[in-house]
């Protein structure tokens, strides 16, 4: 799932500083999971700047609403009849969705209530890591499931480089060296001789160097 | 024991800690409260395990949101009495009370409109 962060208070309160009747809306997809985004964080934060914004003397009127998605045209409409009687709109939905909600309402300034930081899994409650950078290339099939893109901090695709010591990154201690889990994996299974496949130079124009990516689904389209 | 403790107090009550929520908090502080401290069972001694243990992180998460919004992480506490702690529980209460009513009134609260000694500091 896409994981996300709630932004610092004081961030959003400059946003907003010039309005008083705010639409807040959350998204019951990912960010409900990783509890950035969901009904649950559009009541905290709304309570919370009603708060900061009474210490201030200042009045603020906040509708609470949670959309199922706000990657999807049909749930925006949702909020199509009222989003006008609104100055600003927040959306602690990820980026995506954010920028969606832009697009479809041009006339109201929408501002994001949350930082989207990465396709991840959630380790354990309360803990989220990355997982896939979305290359569009995937390669999990040859390093044992393990997405060197990713977990190398190099993003190296033929083994470690010299900085890996005691299954560590040389970029940080504390991170584990990607390419010894993908050995220790592969070893354990007994598959080792799947790293003699040599991995040729990386076609990024699938991944963030092509520019905004686009999938057509022709026979899906109505 | 007939022990007293500030009048100012408000108890809400909860099956549990563990029921407190970051939300419910807040609110506390939008509705007017000056203070709000939370009275959890020692820590081992959760019915639920570790109901007062993820209490005590909520209100921690709530102290650094109010640091944030300028209305004072101090304002709000966690304590651990056992039931039996009837002495305690009074030590708390006016600890608490005399902690609020050095911090002032609610700082969401008009200057002047607040009552003398209204400071409905909260308890569960």
């Amino acid at each position: 799932m896409i994981i996300g962060e709630g932004k610092p208070i004081k961030d959003i309160l400059v946003m907003i500083k010039n309005y008083s009747k705010i639409l807040l809306i959350g998204c019951r997809g990912c960010v409900t999971v990783c509890s950035a985004g969901g009904e649950k964080e559009v009541g905290i934060l709304a309570s919370v700047l009603s708060l900061a914004r009474k210490k201030e003397g200042k009045e603020i009127e906040i509708r609470e609403v949670t959309l199922e998605r706000q990657c999807d045209p049909e749930y925006l409409e949702e909020i199509r009849s009222f989003v006008e009687d609104y100055e600003a709109v927040i959306s602690i939905a990820c980026g995506a969705g954010v920028q969606f909600m832009a697009e479809k309402y041009r006339k109201i300034p929408i501002y994001p209530g949350i930082n989207t930081n990465f396709i991840g899994v959630t380790e354990e409650q309360g803990i989220w890591v990355e997982r896939c950078q979305a290359c569009g290339n995937c390669k999990l099939h040859l390093t044992g499931g393990i997405c060197p893109i990713t977990k190398c901090s190099k993003s190296l695709l033929n083994g470690p480089c010299g900085g890996s010591a005691d299954g560590k990154c040389e970029v940080n201690p504390e991170v584990e060296c990607g390419w010894q889990l993908i050995y220790d994996l592969l070893k354990e299974q007994g598959k080792l001789d799947t790293l003699e496949v040599i991995i040729p130079i990386n076609d990024w124009s699938t991944s963030r160097d092509g520019g905004p990516r686009k999938i057509v689904r022709e026979d899906l389209k109505l | 024991m007939r022990l007293s403790y500030p009048t100012n107090i408000k108890i809400i009550k909860v099956p549990c800690t563990g029921k407190v929520d970051v939300l419910y908090l807040l609110k506390s502080f939008q509705n007017g409260a000056d203070g709000v401290y939370v009275a959890g069972c020692m820590e081992g001694d959760c019915h639920y395990l570790t109901g007062n243990l993820r209490a005590r992180k909520r209100v921690e998460y709530t102290k650094k949101i109010l640091d944030d919004i300028g209305i004072g992480g101090d304002r709000i506490e966690i304590y651990n009495m056992s039931a039996a702690q009837g002495a305690r529980f009074v030590e708390v209460a006016n600890e608490m009370t005399e902690r609020i009513k050095a911090l002032g009134p609610n700082p969401i609260k008009k200057r002047g409109s607040t009552e003398s000694g209204k400071d409905p500091s909260k308890e569960e």
